[in-house]
């Protein structure tokens, strides 16, 4: 054995090596990229739930030679050679196998359940005319995907980027992966990065719309919803959506499904399993995998930073389309509604219905606003689901 | 097939998907707005039920007659010593009659 030879051809091997090989510099910038991230979610505390892993993947895809994840593989089978989800796990990496979840829109999914299942609809149900508020929310959603085809997107990309003004990490990551799998990483992390600041977005805005005046209207207190019709909202619900618009059956119906596990009052062990255990296991998965789509030769690119500005275009445009529908139901209600709870329709449940809140409070300290603002919040996912139910069977 | 997507469709594309939001969850505010009512309505009704059933005076059971007027006597305590009266004389409850339990001071034996 010559330990010269083996030594060399070790360090040709290594990852460090393949830094300087062609386009190894990228690998560089995307782990700088994968710190910074992982920086806001473990100090900034930036969704960290899903940020620290979506970071962690990142960092590991990037690493060359690490051979986790194989955008080759994804590349053929989204072209439809002969590449089947068996072969990927015969031949994949470890992130590859853990994608699978991603690509079959299961991960995003079981979040919805879990996300169901801790979803109060009460103050919907009691004041339904807040669904207008979460339909008028979406409207960033569509000016973003006008955006996109303006940019020069495709109509399958530019309606993955224009779901970020959803405001719904598990609905964006569900659409992309079936119309736009390759702007994946990007648009994931523009999604959750956006909904962590929301905090930050939506309070210039909601001020710039709103006077003083409507600010600090106090609203009367909803009407105590029965046992009875909290059981039977998610299964209309799930009907009636579904029905209208099929592809939002896996969306929908498993968000319905945990909020029924919530609330029939017979299943409460699945209720938490699927409140905790299920959702952290799922998050764990979707993360991971997520940040392993963050491929170099793809993330470094003009197009992410086109998602990134189209994407903080959708979050102001849909602020601004649930807070002109508020200000609008406040005339017709004679001043009985505060707008600001508008504001809450981009779903980002129940940080946008906080942000809500606190300007509330700020214009009038005795005033109440969250209870109120959570019912256009869970307005905002179905909204947000049928959205991507629309564009997925217009471009699906 | 999507690549060349005019902004012609795109904006048409966008007015549609923003209004089939509007239309499904108008529809869904319908159909939670009827069901509400339809709960509101019911549990009125039942409650209307048991207020009829609760402000109707109760009626004496089946035996007993007239009014029993207590004295310094809560209404346990009453119930206990006509038990107990109608145990000693051997005779059901309902066929004795109560006027009024009076407590005996110690001052007044």
């Amino acid at each position: 054995m010559n330990i010269g030879e083996t030594l060399l051809r070790l360090a040709r091997e290594s990852g460090f090596a393949q830094f300087l090989a062609a386009g190894g510099w990228k690998n560089l910038i995307m782990i700088a990229v994968a710190c910074v991230l992982l920086f806001l979610g473990i100090k900034k505390k930036f969704e960290p739930l899903l940020l620290v892993g979506i970071a962690f993947g990142c960092l590991l895809t990037n690493i060359p030679g690490s051979g986790l994840y194989h955008q080759e593989l994804w590349d053929a089978y989204v072209a439809g050679e002969d590449i089947t989800f068996t072969h990927i796990i015969h031949h994949g990496g470890l992130l590859d196998i853990l994608y699978i979840g991603v690509k079959s829109g299961l991960y995003p999914s079981l979040i919805f359940l879990g996300v169901g299942a801790m979803t109060d609809f009460g103050p919907l149900i009691a004041r339904p005319k807040t669904f207008l508020l979460g339909a008028a929310a979406q409207l960033g959603v569509f000016v973003a995907f006008f955006g996109g085809c303006a940019l020069g997107f495709t109509g399958p990309q530019a309606a993955s980027i224009g779901i970020i003004g959803g405001a719904d990490g598990p609905t964006a990551i569900f659409l992309t992966s079936k119309l736009a799998p390759e702007l994946l990483g990007p648009i994931a992390i523009a999604a959750y990065s956006y909904m962590a600041l929301i905090p930050l977005i939506q309070p210039p805005i909601m001020r710039a719309l709103t006077t003083k005046k409507e600010r600090e209207i106090k609203m009367e207190q909803a009407r105590e919803v029965s046992k009875t019709e909290k059981i039977i909202f998610p299964i209309v619900t799930a009907a009636f959506v579904i029905l209208i618009l099929p592809s939002t059956a896996p969306l929908v119906g498993c968000l319905m499904l945990g909020n029924l596990f919530r609330e029939c009052g017979v299943t409460e062990r699945l209720s938490d399993t699927v409140q905790n255990a299920l959702m952290n296991i799922v998050t764990v998965f979707l993360g991971i995998s997520v940040g392993a789509t963050t491929v170099a030769e793809r993330f470094l690119s003009l197009e992410t930073i086109k998602i990134v500005v189209l994407g903080l275009v959708a979050f102001a445009i849909s602020t601004v389309g649930g807070l002109l529908v508020g200000k609008l139901m406040c005339k017709l209600s004679g001043g009985k509604i505060n707008p600001l709870i508008g504001s809450a329709g981009v779903s980002a449940v129940p940080m946008a219905a906080r942000v809500s809140q606190v300007e509330g409070q700020k214009a009038n300290p005795s005033n109440f606003l969250l209870m109120h603002a959570m019912g256009p919040n869970v307005a905002g996912v179905i909204g947000s689901a049928i959205a991507a139910g629309f564009l997925l069977a217009v471009f699906g | 097939m999507f690549a060349h997507y005019s902004l012609g469709d795109a904006a048409l594309t966008a007015v549609l998907g923003y209004a089939v939001v509007f239309f499904g969850l108008v529809l869904l505010l319908a159909v939670i707005y009827v069901m509400g009512k339809i709960m509101v309505k019911s549990v009125k009704k039942v409650e209307a039920v048991h207020e009829a059933h609760t402000e109707k005076p109760a009626l004496p059971a089946p035996g007993s007659a007239g009014q029993l007027k207590l004295h310094d006597v809560d209404e346990r305590d009453a119930a206990m010593v006509m038990a107990i009266v109608a145990h000693k004389l051997g005779k059901p409850l309902n066929e004795l009659r109560f006027r009024s339990i009076r407590e005996v001071k110690d001052d007044e034996v």
